[in-house]
């Protein structure tokens, strides 16, 4: 079958989907929709469809992103559009398939919006949804909308017609589209991506390589496992386009084995590229020739570095070596390679599809197109999000996120992860940029976004990251491995009411040590974290010094737990769950905790009942 | 153990640089990499043991003792951090009497701390045996455990 007979089976059996007669039911079932608990609502749908005698088609999809609302469902009755549900459990889906598939009552006011053409009346489209509207979703346009197992859903949606279109320019036409559209690195450090191809593009040999880093190390980012459990085949064809235009014949996808799913998904899609001859040799009757293998991570953050990653794709230790030569040039087994992030590959489809021109036209001046964040932390509205690159924070924290959790004050935020910094609340009108970031103290990164409010601690948040740069640390070279290690051991200090005033100059001028003097990127950047709270939150650290006390109330040796005697109406709930035994009281009399037994693990503040919200934590006792 | 060894070899026998992979596959099948199996892989992949421990132990995936009936891995993400994480660990660790990396002396549970499983909007979450709970309050920790004793 040539590929447009490909095309043409895939765009019926798509139509048939679409329009089709059996209801369907569209479940979320990615990574967070799972954790959610969409397999027991899919189990009890089948349950119910036999009950009732219904007819179901049931469609697994991808993550559209509101993961707050997990798990979510879409119910496709023929001639109207999918209507969206979330927060569905087992105990609420028997009644909504009564109300709407029987009784012909779609339930409005369960509903979130309707997806396709179409109206229900008293449904909004579920792309007014406040986290939605705002969204420009280039490279997110498939998830959550078609079965990633399905080849063919992807090709109905234009899928494969970017490397088509590629196959029939010259590899450096392919460059050039690239340059038009100024897409830069999604992984983080923002480098053209043409360019760094343009460098292997001109070195000859016989064999080059590209990887696609899957390694998403981040703590506090999914948005490459998203794309990848929503959307593989999008990703996919970046590679072929991207092998392409350099002249590579052998790929790998290096990712976490923290994902399984992504892993399972990645394996199922290059299966069904080989059966369509989108793999191996001759690739759509063209000369072009191309594998592709998956490498799993074994969990060392340091691999996110090209050069780590290399040598962990070798089969070694992960450990950084000093370029040049650059990988371009001499990577794996000494030949050139490249290695894009997920998201920059999944978004040149799409780019050599429509123009380079036309991506162009999204994004600021020099940052072009969209970008993912994953939306976490304390905000209201978590989840994974696409905007055009210079949106201001405002919007995407306050208008697609809905303000922080609990309507706490909005703190700052933290991008670009451990490499990172904290944006702070009174920059909140800044466009996110590559620029824009960078001259906030912070990195755009991968697109990690941690919301924090007035109960996060940024000496906290600074140690935090610390501790796990100094983990990560390969420790090859000695400003990182024994320099994080001693900021950290300084930050702990601070932490736990024993810091000084001089402590702070030490941490700014081992900071600047060991981001001048460190071997790779992870290093170079390892003290952002802490240069840019000190910036920002000074007054915290010397709160934290002088006073002796958190303002966050998260610092554990700062802090103490009491009940208030007023409040407590002694319903012994803390009493009961207290695991060291701390508290005691008569029933309906107030109780106390005593401090010596207490382990400040938290649960009696957790458990008080909100009515009475007798467990207080205090700090700024030792002065 | 020679033998399982050869068999988890043999699909990468062709394969340049597949020492990872076949750590991946031994700790898959069975559990942790014992000492055994490093010998056995040595003699396969003609390599010195040395040289597959500097390796292995570089990577936190690798755990060099049996693990217990149940795995409990507490997540330490940046989002779960800021919602809590960490007193989800130290209440874990009191429950089980453990610390990370540790197993229960009865080989019931043991316990890991993990760096992101990257379910951030639905943190703080755990994993108990590949299962994902999600948004995990302190309280809730001895409810996920007592089910699995």
């Amino acid at each position: 079958m040539d590929f447009a007979e490909i095309r043409k089976k895939a765009i019926a059996g798509w139509k048939d989907l679409v329009s089709s007669k059996t209801p369907v039911i569209y479940l979320g079932a990615a990574t967070c929709g799972r954790a959610a608990g969409i397999e027991a609502v899919a189990e009890e749908i089948r349950k119910i469809s036999k009950e009732l005698s219904l007819n179901i088609r049931l469609v697994e999809v991808g993550c559209i992103g509101p993961c707050y609302l997990e798990p979510l469902i879409y119910i496709q009755k023929n001639g109207y559009p999918s209507v969206c549900y979330g927060k569905i459990t087992p105990r609420k889906i028997k009644k909504l398939l009564e109300d709407y598939l029987i009784n012909n009552d779609p339930r409005p006011d369960l509903a979130l919006g309707t997806l396709g053409d179409g109206q229900i009346n008293g449904i909004p489209g579920l792309f007014e949804h406040p986290m939605l509207k705002y969204q420009t979703r280039l490279v997110l346009r498939n998830c959550g909308i078609i079965d990633p197992e399905q080849i063919d859903h992807y090709i109905a949606r234009y899928g494969y017609l970017g490397i088509k279109k590629a196959l029939g320019m010259s590899p450096s036409e392919v460059i050039d589209e690239v340059k038009t559209s100024g897409i830069r690195g999604r992984g983080g450090a923002g480098f053209p991506t043409w360019k760094k191809w343009e460098i292997c593009h001109n070195v000859q040999s016989d064999d080059k390589y590209l990887i696609c880093n899957a390694d998403e190390g981040d703590p506090g980012a999914f948005m490459n496992r998203s794309l990848l459990e929503g959307d593989p085949h999008a990703v996919l064809e970046g590679l072929l386009i991207g092998a392409y235009a350099i002249g590579a014949n052998h790929g790998y996808i290096y990712i976490r084995a923290e994902y399984p799913l992504a892993i399972k998904r990645l394996e199922h899609a290059i299966s069904q590229m080989k059966s369509y001859n989108l793999l191996g040799n001759n690739i759509l009757g063209s000369d072009f020739s191309f594998d592709i293998k998956i490498k799993k991570g074994a969990g060392a953050f340091v691999c996110g570095e090209e050069t780590a990653l290399i040598a962990s794709v070798m089969g070694k230790r992960g450990m950084p070596m000093p370029r040049p030569p650059f990988p371009a040039i001499s990577g794996v087994w000494g030949k050139p390679t490249i290695i894009n992030n997920v998201e920059t590959l999944g978004t040149l489809a799409t780019i050599i599809r429509r123009g380079g021109e036309w991506f162009a036209g999204f994004g600021s001046k020099f940052s072009k197109g969209t970008k993912t964040f994953s939306l976490v932390g304390k905000v209201k509205r978590t989840g994974l999000i696409e905007i055009p690159l210079g949106t201001p924070l405002k919007t995407i924290i306050f208008d697609i996120g809905g303000g922080t959790s609990g309507d706490k004050k909005f703190k700052a935020v933290q991008t670009g992860g451990p490499s990172g910094g904290c944006i702070p609340a009174e920059l909140i009108s800044l466009p996110v940029d590559y620029e824009s970031l960078m001259s906030a103290y912070s990195i755009m990164g991968s697109g990690g976004m941690i919301v924090l409010d007035e109960d996060t601690c940024v000496v906290d948040i600074a140690s935090y990251f610390l501790s796990f740069i100094q983990a990560e640390s390969c420790g090859k070279c000695s400003p990182c491995r024994i320099g994080t290690k001693v900021m950290l051991d300084i930050l702990e200090k601070i932490k736990s009411g024993k810091g000084e005033m001089a402590d702070i100059d030490k941490l700014i001028s081992l900071a600047k040590t060991i981001k001048k003097a460190s071997l790779c990127g992870l290093g170079q950047t390892a003290p952002n974290s802490v240069l840019s709270t000190l910036r920002y939150f000074r007054s915290e650290y010397e709160a934290h010094i002088i006073d002796k006390s958190c303002p966050a109330l998260v610092c554990k040796d700062l802090i103490k737990y009491t009940i208030s005697k007023e409040k407590c109406a002694g319903c012994g709930i803390c009493r009961e769950k207290c695991p060291a035994g701390a508290i005691t009281g008569k029933k309906k009399k107030a109780h106390i905790i005593n401090e010596s037994l207490c382990v400040k693990c938290g649960i009696c503040y957790q458990v008080c009942p909100a009515k009475y919200g007798a467990v207080e934590k205090k700090t700024g006792f030792l002065t | 153990m020679k033998n399982t060894i050869k068999n988890i070899i043999k699909p990468y026998q062709d394969e340049k640089g597949s020492l990872i992979p076949i750590l991946q596959a031994v700790q898959e099948k069975t559990g942790f990499i014992s000492e055994d199996a490093v010998s056995a892989i040595a003699l396969e992949l003609k390599m010195s043991e040395h040289e597959i421990y500097g390796v292995a132990t570089f990577y936190t995936q690798f755990r060099y003792t049996k693990p217990g009936d149940h795995m409990v891995k507490v997540c330490l993400g940046t989002a779960c951090h800021v919602r809590g994480g960490e007193q989800l660990l130290d209440r874990t660790e009191t429950i089980l009497n453990i610390k990370p990396g540790q197993t229960t002396p009865d080989s019931a549970f043991s316990l890991e701390r993990v760096a992101c499983m990257g379910c951030c909007a639905l943190a703080p979450v755990i994993v108990v045996d590949n299962k994902i709970y999600p948004n995990v309050t302190v309280p809730k920790v001895e409810k996920i455990i007592s089910k699995k004793e």
